[in-house]
């Protein structure tokens, strides 16, 4: 079977008509394979949904018990029939529970990788390399310029900004779902062991990371606590709180915010940032390439992001390459604000 | 190197002036000479390198990575110092995988290639990046053809932020919303001096300024201004606005008008030698006097003029575009001298040979002015007229109409009208409530967007120049301009988001956006003046556009036509450009 007849771009999502699902879908369908929690990949609506049981609990989480009509739990390295077709789900390094999804049928298999990083995390699984003829893969940092520096690195700038600044309250803008766990774990990784700060929206989502068994130190919610209290203290909260009246309660606040686009000086500047930290959850320039060369897929599919820039690469290295142009995985270089709005807003 | 790209970097993401100068004064404190000197020359603006253009930068990077990678780079970040600093290749570094990647042990895709190199703590093997001072000594005595493999070889030994200031200073282009007077100020403090000080001293002193430093530290004289002719620092005006009036007594100011040419301070002084030496000056200080030669001998009498340089021709001055043809010059041709005759136009005098004038108020500044420009005799200078007035009222109708308030026939060049308090003395920068200047209204009308592209450095990311076009006899939407300002930043995100939503072709950076009778997005802009021009296919050219306000309510097809702007050119009867 040639690949695009297994897997082809439909307006609701990737589609498999051998296997009857859909990948990721962007509207309701009757099966859906949800490779990760973030809402932009994780909707709500479908008749069934297969996906790793904490993407199923995360998807719980954040739209109740009637997310879907079914569910299925699927674990890394299981391989299930559905079909013609048999798939498989590997560990994609992007958040607690994110899958890449292979999809094979006679001698052809497809890797529908996600979002994903190569970089190392302690709160998720580490990325598998899974050979395959056709890899798809995200892009939302597929330029050269995006080389995202150590994390020890960037959090020591954090712990040096602390220190410089005892009378302030550093908050650190970070998605709800796996930047700020991971943030807190690089900290308490650098020795920092002071009771960490978080914003009620990231409350449900850390406790479920405790819950897996990742320790993640003292926690305490902001509500309540006293403004003196929270001088020379670190509070993680979702990127569009630090720029809200939310934070009148704390002391002379300095606003840093852990994502791979504060690698643009730009970009950091127009979010009023005074401290960025290049923190990503996805791969950057040398993973994206990186991991396309080590899946030794001789055809590459490049889903959102800045595909324009990979798919020359690849071009170069002599592999086929078209951007897939799927919709609704965030606007272009919007990609990382999607939990912004994940329902963690309101509860302050 | 690294100590100052730390600064810069610090810098520019530090909102609050208060901690720029703490920031600025504890790197001056720190920081040992001569390091901190060229530092200070680098914020100042005072240092240039002859060789170093972008373009040079662009060749370099085009050796070393993919010209379509660059491109698509460049268009994404907006920066092209910040592009080259973020993809130049570093050299491999020993495969060194930090505790926590290692006690991992996670897979690591393309193990032992470059894309270690992030995951490493240390870099061994490298020679020491470069001191400030070293980078700015070797760039003052470097050959051009040697400077390329130089600034290569300093690239490949610092890191991102180190590359990047590298590039901002050869460049000259460090804009990291750091005034040369912030850096001033933050020196002063240093010794416990006002700002004031060292712009008086400023002039005399070159880089990498030890006697300022020795003398802020206790430790020297206070330096002496040796420049015959030096600069003083100008005092601007504040635009006013309507409700301004009503806290304003008319009998307090006067009033001249504001022509639409270029600030400039005319020096005239005598060296230790009794040699005269006459300087023409931008009002950032910059020396200008070698593309003004015609404009120097007539300033034979010692003092300090503060004006505006004009183009006259048959006793009336002409436009801002015809003065254009004088400016940023390398060489000026007799031919030049003659097509373009320059003059000078006083409204102030900071110094005669009495001496310094600044701590006078204005209304004894323009008498000892009058005096002075009646005693040069000069047909190349003259006096700005007042224009007389007892109520607003009387400017309100001056400001509207100048030709019947007096500006004659060089009304056309008047782009509005000053208003300066009579007690005002010359403060440097721009005092509150001192100088008022109020513009002439600009033109309005209502364009439609039709391609928009993303913006350079603090925009890079936002879609946010806008061609925009009006309505031909045909039926046809023609471009007409191009505006890149005007609007709020929410404005700026609400049409960003248009354009994603609404691109209906993209081209390069360039993205098409939807322009149909019934969909699209009304601008009203604003311009200063209509030109006819050769280039543009609509055959007008806007002065000055910008983006007044977003007609979300307006359906396109009720936007202008070409034939409003052909009407308002002819009330303007402007002359052809090809600009």
């Amino acid at each position: 079977m040639r690949p695009s007849e297994l897997l082809a771009p439909t307006p609701a999502g990737l589609y498999c008509k051998s296997g009857g699902f859909h990948i990721d879908p962007v509207r309701p369908v009757e099966r859906a394979l949800i490779t990760h929690g973030h809402s932009d990949h994780a909707r709500p609506g479908h008749g069934v949904v297969l996906a790793t049981q904490e993407t199923l609990d995360i998807m719980r989480l954040r739209y109740g018990d009637g997310f879907a009509g079914r569910t299925q739990a699927i674990r890394y390295g299981e391989t299930i029939r559905l079909d013609d077709v048999s798939v498989t789900f590997h560990p994609a390094g992007h958040v607690l529970g994110s899958a890449q999804i292979a999809v094979s049928a006679g001698a052809t298999r497809i890797v529908a990788s996600g979002d994903y990083k190569d970089a190392p995390d302690p709160t998720c699984a580490p990325f598998e390399v899974v050979p395959c003829d056709v890899f798809i893969t995200e892009a939302t940092f597929g330029l050269p310029v995006f080389r995202h520096p150590a994390t020890e690195h960037e959090v020591q700038k954090l712990l040096d900004s602390v220190r410089l600044f005892p009378e302030r309250a550093h908050l650190v803008g970070a998605y709800a779902l796996g930047k700020a766990q991971r943030v807190i774990a690089l900290l308490r990784a650098a020795g920092y062991d002071a009771p960490i700060y978080l914003h009620g929206a990231m409350a449900s989502i850390t406790q479920y990371y405790q819950s897996r068994g990742i320790a993640l130190g003292e926690l305490r919610l902001v509500k309540g606590a006293k403004k003196a209290d929270l001088a020379g203290t670190i509070t993680l909260a979702p990127p569009a709180a630090t720029s809200d009246l939310w934070t009148r309660r704390f002391p002379d606040p300095l606003t840093a915010f852990a994502s791979g686009w504060m690698r643009i000086r730009a970009r950091a500047r127009q979010r009023g940032v005074e401290l960025p930290l290049v923190i990503s959850d996805h791969a950057d320039w040398n993973g994206l390439t990186a991991t396309i060369k080590a899946t030794g897929a001789g055809e590459v599919w490049v889903t959102h992001g800045e595909e324009e820039a990979l798919v020359h690469w690849c071009q170069t290295e002599g592999l086929a390459a078209r951007p897939l142009a799927l919709v609704g995985y965030g606007d272009e270089g919007e990609n990382e604000a999607e939990s912004d709005s994940a329902g963690d807003a309101e509860e302050l | 190197m690294n100590r100052f790209a730390e600064l810069l970097d610090r810098l520019g993401y530090e909102p609050g002036r208060n901690n720029k100068l703490r920031l600025l004064t504890q790197y001056f404190r720190e920081v040992p000479d001569p390091d901190r000197g060229y530092a200070l020359a680098a914020l100042t603006g005072a240092l240039s390198f002859k060789h170093a253009k972008p373009a040079l930068i662009r060749d370099l990077i085009a050796t070393r990575t993919d010209p379509m990678l660059f491109a698509l780079s460049y268009d994404y970040v907006g920066d092209l110092s910040e592009t080259v600093a973020l993809m130049w290749p570093t050299p491999l570094p020993a495969p060194v995988l930090s505790p926590s990647a290692s006690s991992q042990t996670p897979f690591r895709a393309g193990e032992g290639d470059e894309s270690t190199a992030r995951h490493v703590s240390h870099l061994h093997n490298r020679p020491p990046p470069p001191s400030l001072t070293e980078v700015v000594t070797t760039l003052h005595t470097l050959g051009k053809t040697e400077l390329p493999a130089q600034l290569a070889r300093w690239l490949d030994q610092l890191d991102e932020t180190g590359r990047w200031a590298l590039l901002k200073l050869v460049t000259g282009a460090l804009r990291i919303g750091i005034s040369a007077r912030l850096a001033k100020t933050a020196v002063a403090a240093l010794g416990g001096k006002d700002p004031h000080e060292i712009e008086l001293i400023w002039p005399g002193l070159a880089p990498p300024y030890l006697d300022l430093f020795a003398w802020l530290e206790g430790r020297g004289e206070e330096p002496v201004n040796r420049n015959p002719a030096p600069f003083r620092p100008v005092m601007l005006a504040h635009a006013i606005e309507v409700s301004d009036f009503a806290t304003l007594d008319a009998r307090d100011f006067i009033a001249e008008w504001k022509w639409d040419g270029i600030r400039v301070q005319a020096v005239s002084g005598q060296d230790g030698h009794g040699m005269a030496a006459a300087r023409l000056y931008s009002r950032t200080g910059e020396d200008i006097s070698p593309a003004f030669p015609d404009l120097l001998p007539s300033l034979h009498l010692p003092g300090a003029i503060d004006g505006e340089l004009l183009v006259l021709r048959d006793g009336r001055v002409q436009s801002f575009n015809v003065l254009q043809q004088r400016l940023n010059r390398k060489t000026v041709t007799p031919k030049l001298l003659r097509e373009f005759p320059i003059h000078l136009r006083a409204y102030d005098l900071l110094g005669d040979e009495s001496g310094d004038l600044r701590q006078l108020p204005f209304e004894q500044r323009r008498d000892r002015l009058e005096a002075f420009i009646a005693r040069l005799g000069d047909p190349r200078i003259d006096l700005s007229p007042l224009i007389p007035f007892d109520d607003w009222d009387t400017i309100t109708a001056a400001r509207a109409d100048p030709l019947a308030a007096g500006a004659g026939q060089d009304a056309d060049a008047v782009e509005g009208v000053m208003l300066k308090r009579r007690d005002a003395i010359y403060l440097p920068g721009r005092p509150r409530g001192q100088w008022w200047k109020w513009k002439r209204d600009p033109h309005i009308i209502d364009a439609v967007l039709m391609y928009a592209q993303r913006g350079h450095g603090k925009r890079s990311s936002y879609y946010s120049d806008y061609t925009f076009g009006v309505w031909t006899d045909d039926e046809q939407l023609v471009p007409v301009g191009k505006a890149y300002f005007g609007f709020t930043d929410e404005e700026l995100v609400q049409i960003d988001r248009f354009v994603r939503r609404n691109t209906t072709e993209k081209f390069g950076p360039v993205r098409h956006v939807v322009h149909e009778p019934d969909q699209g997005l009304v601008l009203e802009v604003a311009f200063e003046g209509l030109q006819r021009s050769l280039r543009h296919k609509s055959g007008v050219a806007m002065r000055f556009p910008r983006i007044n306000r977003l007609r979300w309510d307006k359906p396109p097809r009720d936007a202008d036509r070409l034939a409003t702007l052909e009407r308002m050119l002819k009330a303007e009867g402007a002359a052809v450009t090809s600009s």
